[in-house]
């Protein structure tokens, strides 16, 4: 699917990506590290493949939208928007500081190229939802991208919207999900089990795909399939590793919400290559 | 006597003409079509009408995505729904990000009646007033209630409408203006001030009636604007007539009577009697019934006036 050159630059991209997130993390001193890195081989191929966007417009009306449900993966939101050019890459230093453009959690009014206010989880599908019929009203071809988490599938309102998004046969709307299989208090299975994730979605009449969320072609086809799809709104269920990048860090739900030590950044940085 | 309309009547009307006006209107309901009459909305323009099933978090929220888009959504369930189970939706996804939502709330207070309190919202005004970024409007009657709909679709922003199920006195006529953030003398006064909203503006006005017959001089000040509040015309009335009685279907915690008191207590400090529910929910019964049993009355507001003015 990708030919060679995009996908070495695809995967250097994503590595530097990871590098913004890891130092920014580190400079905040806050911050969800596992959930940004789990989700960043997904919104690079978004954000620099498959997304009709331009960075120098952020307005423009015939542009995809992309709604970061899992709010707190913000970090990653802005290492992909600062590299596509919505913002210089210095600001990503000022992340939850007083005055910063660049809040804890995605705010609209605030940063450039984010399209709604997320964080509070669960809401996301719904402002997606909202978002694809209003462009199917206006006659646009724009597509509309969001990004869950799976511990966030728990929230009763996911699914409002899920039902919502198969009755109104919105084939303008792709859905992914960071499947890293662990939450805040442990795994996701073991806290409150959201499997089997397809068969559910299945079942509420979504066009299901399920990919290695690491694995660059598979992402590139599966977001090339869920366009093909006119009638249904698709989901992509994205199988990731919590901290995808720094081993260390992999696999860990005790990273959901801590940044990097200067120590860690360092080993991090040695492991991805950047000194 | 009076000629008598339901807010949510009005409100449906008003829906379809702004729709026929500005294609940029869509409406969401949730299962409450006929209730809160946007069902006449989605007749008019099936497109834009979106009835989202029980299933108000989802509704509010995907009015935000709506508004994100460029749209003006209208979103309508009970209040004690809109307020109160899609509450942190409307926080964080409308209020919080200033999306152009107008969520209009329809059974209001206790003139829900026979559906009891479970389903009569008490708390509805002081929950969106505490919220940054939102709007809070409270007509009188149906000719306002028009106006008021017109005024939050030329309002680029989040409002919250509270409308009733009842069918209430008619109190302003049919051409006129709402302008939000400014309340309306409907009668002039120098001995006290009733400052009313929603229904409770047509028994202050009976109130004023029955007080001149004791040579009592009642102004009446509706303010269908909660929020922002008309301050300027609160600290006048205060400061011309020494005195004042709040009166809302709405508990006395945190709505009109609230917003009056902080505003007085730091701008003009002067007695003020509060009427609503004594910090308490409603029960079935007939509005009638229900408004008289709540001390919400042109009688009960002679009562309060007569204490106010003790404590002149």
């Amino acid at each position: 699917m990708l030919n060679q050159d995009t996908r070495l630059e695809l995967e250097q991209t994503a590595r530097q990506l990871r590098v913004e997130v890891l130092k920014m993390l580190n400079t905040a001193r806050s911050g969800h590290t596992g959930g940004s890195l789990s989700a960043l081989d997904v919104m690079t191929l978004l954000f620099f493949h498959q997304m009709r966007h331009d960075p120098s417009n952020p307005d423009w009306p015939e542009r995809d939208r992309f709604v970061l449900s899992k709010g707190h993966a913000a970090p990653a939101l802005y290492a992909c928007l600062a590299e596509a050019g919505y913002f210089s890459r210095d600001d990503l230093k000022t992340l939850r500081q007083l005055g910063s453009h660049l809040q804890g959690h995605p705010d609209m009014n605030k940063t450039p190229g984010v399209e709604v206010c997320t964080g509070s989880l669960g809401q996301g599908l719904s402002q997606a939802v909202g978002l694809a019929l209003a462009a199917r009203l206006q006659g646009r071809s724009s597509r509309i991208y969001t990004l869950l988490g799976d511990g966030e599938v728990q929230e009763g309102q996911v699914w409002e919207a899920a039902m919502a998004a198969a009755h109104y046969q919105l084939g303008n709307l792709c859905a992914i999900l960071d499947a890293n299989a662990l939450q805040i208090d442990g795994e996701v299975a073991k806290v409150m089990n959201v499997a089997p994730l397809g068969p559910k979605f299945l079942a509420f009449n979504w066009h299901v795909l399920e990919v290695d969320g690491h694995d660059l072609d598979a992402i590139a086809r599966a977001l090339a399939d869920a366009e093909s799809v006119t009638d249904q709104p698709t989901m992509i269920i994205a199988r990731t590793v919590k901290g995808k990048g720094v081993p260390f860090f992999e696999h860990k739900a005790s990273y959901h919400g801590v940044p990097p030590s200067d120590e860690e950044l360092d080993r991090a940085l040695e492991h991805l290559g950047h000194s | 006597m009076a000629e008598m309309i339901a807010t949510r009547d009005a409100y449906g009307k008003a829906l379809v003409e702004l729709g026929h006006a500005d294609q940029r209107i869509v409406a969401l309901d949730a299962d409450l079509s006929g209730s809160t009459k946007t069902a006449q909305f989605g007749k008019e323009f099936p497109g834009r009408f979106f009835n989202v099933g029980i299933a108000e978090a989802n509704m509010v929220t995907m009015a935000a995505g709506l508004a994100a888009g460029g749209m003006v959504p209208f979103a309508s369930t009970f209040a004690v729904f809109a307020a109160g189970r899609a509450f942190e939706q409307i926080r964080n996804s409308i209020a919080y990000a200033k999306l152009n939502v107008k969520i209009v709330a329809t059974h209001a207070g206790v003139t829900v009646g026979e559906d009891g309190g479970s389903h009569q919202s008490v708390e509805d005004l002081a929950i969106m007033r505490a919220l940054p970024n939102m709007t809070v409007l409270c007509p009188a009657d149906g000719p306002e209630t028009a106006a008021a709909i017109k005024a939050a679709a030329a309002h680029d922003g989040p409002v919250f409408v509270r409308l009733g199920r009842a069918k209430v006195p008619t109190v302003f006529s049919p051409d006129c203006n709402f302008r939000i953030g400014k309340a309306t003398t409907l009668r002039d006064g120098s001995d006290l001030t009733f400052m009313t909203t929603g229904l409770m503006t047509a028994e202050a006005l009976a109130a004023a009636e029955i007080l001149q017959e004791e040579r009592i001089s009642a102004r009446v000040v509706h303010h269908g604007s909660i929020k922002p509040l008309d301050v300027d015309a609160v600290l006048l009335a205060a400061r011309e007539t020494g005195a004042v009685v709040t009166a809302e279907e709405h508990s006395v915690i945190g709505g009109l009577g609230g917003a009056v008191c902080e505003t007085l207590a730091e701008g003009f400090p002067i007695p003020v009697e509060r009427v609503g529910l004594r910090d308490q929910f409603g029960q079935s019964g007939t509005a009638e019934e229900l408004l008289s049993h709540y001390g919400l009355t042109a009688a009960h507001l002679v009562e309060a006036a007569e204490r106010v003015l003790q404590r002149k």
